[in-house]
């Protein structure tokens, strides 16, 4: 039912990628902007790991005001992601140029934890920081896109969120050798962290080439000519799902916290919890993109919700142990590993090519924006009914949801190349 | 493999040495960087002039006379270990334990000491309890960065709160963790949010609670501060019933007098600037009246009484926090107990 998705198309090919080579080599493009990712990650997982610490034992203070940002951050991140998309496929090459700008200010953004010295200021910063990632995120992925084979996007988007975990997991390791040899030396870290930025937007402005010109492409000249994507059958059902999902899709804390408590596990667990998922989901990134491109992106983006329901599933029959809680967290992060970059290449064939950005960013903000109102009902529902039952509603949710998502993604791919 | 068309910065060979210079250059800032702050710690380990004199010594939580311990933030081989000096003459000569500890607190020949443990790959901590000789009765993984520490008047119990911060990437997302634990049994309760909290008179139940800075009034009772909906509470607290009662709102911090009847803390003030909100406020518990002390600077410290009429608590010196005392009804004006020092109490 899903081989349309798989099938070979005859769209012009991407540069940078040989036609005709089965399982032929990732694109140069996406490996040069998966070394974009993995650097500009281990500089900001560098400060996000040492941040609290830094708070509480550099300028001891307390942490706690930085949550309440937390809210506005949100939305704001999903707007600009809007704006970077948008902006990127005006004159249909300014991907570079927009992830350059949103690049750049996240890595400007490390020199001035140096001088911020309070929580509202460092607030600020990060606000600052968020908006760079958030700018970037959209085109970043329109020129994975554009440099790879349709039947190949799966692995391709596979690759870079490998790349991107991988980076984030070595963040904070960079981060405490630079502590342990300065002995609290914070402004070490942010310093090296800066220089580590600076160098991921250098790789960026130097390998990653300018997408092509895509021939006739009318210059975009408003955000309304973004909304006009969701015309397109194929990519509004995709989006409609992405949000139905999204909606059903508990946020990592609650997760981990309702995991942490169902179990038993004791707290000092707590921050590892974290690190299981990543490593899952740097695991399986590749193989179940490369598995996406077989079988199908929308069968592997419904199992992956599959794998994120067993994983309710497993917290709520509060079998206590250990062996669980690896259980739990292996499907969590084959989840992200099977959803991912696997709607983000699912998009890319629903999108034409001109628009690539704009595709991109409608349907990941739609899902960020689903997935923060499910963190808000969720909450909601925590404080009115208990951490067990809101868990049982929001799993019975998302089966419902799932089952809507198949019926509406049953027609076959449309290839718009 | 050959690069994709256009070339985005020049041929090939231009791009690396390009690539190769700034990684040289950037290298060398991220080296210096580094270097840099290295130095600056070796200075650390030694005395700076005019300092505080430190000597090694024994230090006992059950001294023969009156005594304030503290962690000592004095540079020199001594550094961040606990040091005590006589409690009349604050600014003498200090006798460093050898014992390093990020927060600590002790009373009736117990100690809590929150340490860092700096493993090869990242920090974890720990909370030591100590007996009255600095000896290790007891040690429990911390899931988080030290805060809070404080023992029962008779020794017996202990509790200590750590931020923890779950997320990644967001790094914007912390929370509290408060434990106590009874060094009787050593049984243990590691997350005081599992208590039954009654708010304003009603069972009242939201995954937002945090809980920190616990004061205890005796084995039973002991008072903390809830915060849940952007509101903070002091709460009084049961450790047999495990359960949480509010009784004022805007109270973080609360530190206990000797006497039972006062709570001292930190206070939102209204109209003070968002970056410095707190300042040193005295609850009457009997009255529920409060009190601000003269102390106009922005607390952020869980305040130790010396007496039933004075305050001790922390304030950033130019090595890392020096201690102040001010009068705890309102009278009088603040001044400084000690320099370089953090984390304080009373032996003896």
């Amino acid at each position: 039912m899903y081989l349309a998705d798989s099938r070979s198309t005859k769209a012009p090919v991407a540069p940078g990628t040989r036609p005709g080579r089965r399982g032929a080599a990732v694109p140069g493009t996406v490996l040069a902007l998966g070394a974009v990712s993995l650097i500009t990650d281990i500089s900001s997982e560098m400060v996000t790991a040492v941040l609290p610490l830094y708070v509480v034992a550099g300028l001891g203070l307390s942490p706690l005001g930085f949550g309440l940002l937390d809210g506005i951050n949100n939305g704001v991140g999903a707007l600009v992601r809007l704006v970077g998309g948008h902006l990127a496929d005006r004159g249909g090459r300014g991907h570079k140029t927009v992830a350059a700008v949103g690049y750049g200010l996240s890595a400007v953004c490390k020199p001035l934890l140096l001088l911020a010295h309070t929580v509202p200021l460092i607030g600020a910063v990060l606000a600052v920081d968020r908006t760079g990632k958030g700018l970037r995120t959209a085109p970043r992925d329109a020129m994975i896109s554009l440099a790879t084979e349709p039947e190949h996007r799966g692995r391709a988007f596979g690759v870079h969120r490998a790349m991107d975990t991988t980076g984030a997991l070595l963040g904070p390791l960079v981060a405490f050798a630079v502590l342990r040899a300065t002995v609290d030396g914070y402004d070490a870290v942010f310093a090296v962290s800066g220089c580590i930025a600076a160098l991921g937007v250098l790789v960026l402005l130097l390998f990653v080439p300018t997408p092509a010109r895509t021939a006739d492409a009318p210059p975009r000249s408003s955000l309304r000519d973004s909304l006009t994507l969701l015309r397109l059958p194929a990519l509004r059902r995709l989006g409609l799902c992405a949000v139905l999902l999204g909606l059903t899709t508990v946020s990592d804390s609650f997760l981990y916290l309702l995991l942490q408590r169902q179990l038993g596990l004791s707290t000092h667990l707590f921050p590892l919890l974290p690190l299981g998922t990543a490593a899952a989901f740097l695991l399986l990134a590749v193989p179940l993109g490369a598995l996406a491109d077989r079988i199908g992106r929308r069968t592997l983006f419904l199992a992956g919700h599959g794998a994120l329901l067993l994983a309710y599933v497993l917290v709520l029959a509060r079998i206590p142990g250990g062996a669980v809680a690896v259980g739990v967290l292996l499907l969590h992060g084959m989840f992200y590993a099977a959803t991912d970059g696997v709607l983000a290449a699912a998009t890319a064939n629903a999108t034409p090519a001109d628009q690539q950005g704009a595709g991109l960013a409608l349907v990941g903000t739609g899902q960020a924006l689903a997935r923060f109102a499910c963190s808000l009902a969720f909450g909601a529902a925590w404080s009115a009914w208990g951490g067990h039952t809101a868990l049982a509603a929001t799993a019975t949710a998302l089966a419902v949801s799932a089952v809507a998502a198949y019926l509406l993604l049953r027609s076959p791919d449309e290839v718009t190349e | 493999m050959t690069l994709p068309q256009p070339p985005a910065g020049g041929a090939p060979i231009a791009r690396l040495l390009t690539l190769l210079i700034a990684v040289l250059l950037l290298g060398g800032i991220g080296t210096g960087a580094v270097l840099y702050a290295a130095d600056r710690s070796g200075k650390r380990d030694e005395e700076q002039q005019g300092g505080p004199a430190v000597r090694a010594g024994s230090v006992s939580l059950q001294p023969a006379g009156q005594q304030l311990v503290f962690r000592s933030m004095a540079w020199g081989p001594h550094r961040d270990e606990l040091a005590t000096v006589p409690a009349d003459h604050p600014d003498g000569e200090r006798t460093a334990s050898g014992v390093k500890c990020l927060r600590f607190h002790a009373a009736a020949g117990t100690g809590i000491c929150l340490q860092a443990v700096h493993g090869a790959l990242e920090d974890t901590y720990r909370t030591v309890i100590l007996d009255a000789k600095l000896h290790e009765l007891h040690t429990f993984p911390a899931a988080g960065i030290p805060t809070r520490a404080r023992v029962s008047p008779s020794g017996y119990l202990a509790a200590w709160t750590v931020f923890v911060s779950g997320d990644s990437y967001a790094g914007t997302d912390f929370s509290t963790r408060t434990a106590i634990v009874d060094t009787r049994t050593w049984a243990l309760q590691d997350n005081l949010e599992t208590y039954a909290i009654t708010k304003d008179g009603h069972p009242f139940q939201s995954h937002d609670t945090n809980i920190w800075g616990v004061t205890f009034a005796d084995d039973t009772r002991f008072y903390a501060t809830l915060a849940t909906g952007g509101h903070t509470y002091l709460v009084q607290g049961d450790v047999t019933a495990r359960t949480l009662t509010t009784l004022h709102q805007n109270v973080e911090c609360p530190s206990l007098s000797p006497d039972g009847t006062r709570v001292a803390y930190k206070k939102r003030a209204p109209g003070a600037p968002a970056d410095a909100p707190w300042r040193l406020y005295v609850l009457d518990l009997r009255t529920m009246t409060e009190t601000a002390t003269a102390e106009q600077r922005n607390i952020d410290d869980q305040a130790l009484w010396a007496d039933d009429s004075t305050l001790v608590y922390a304030l950033p010196g130019d090595f890392g926090a020096d201690l102040w005392t001010t009068p705890a009804d309102g009278s009088g004006s603040p001044r400084r107990l000690v320099s370089a020092a953090v984390a304080p109490a009373y032996l003896g």
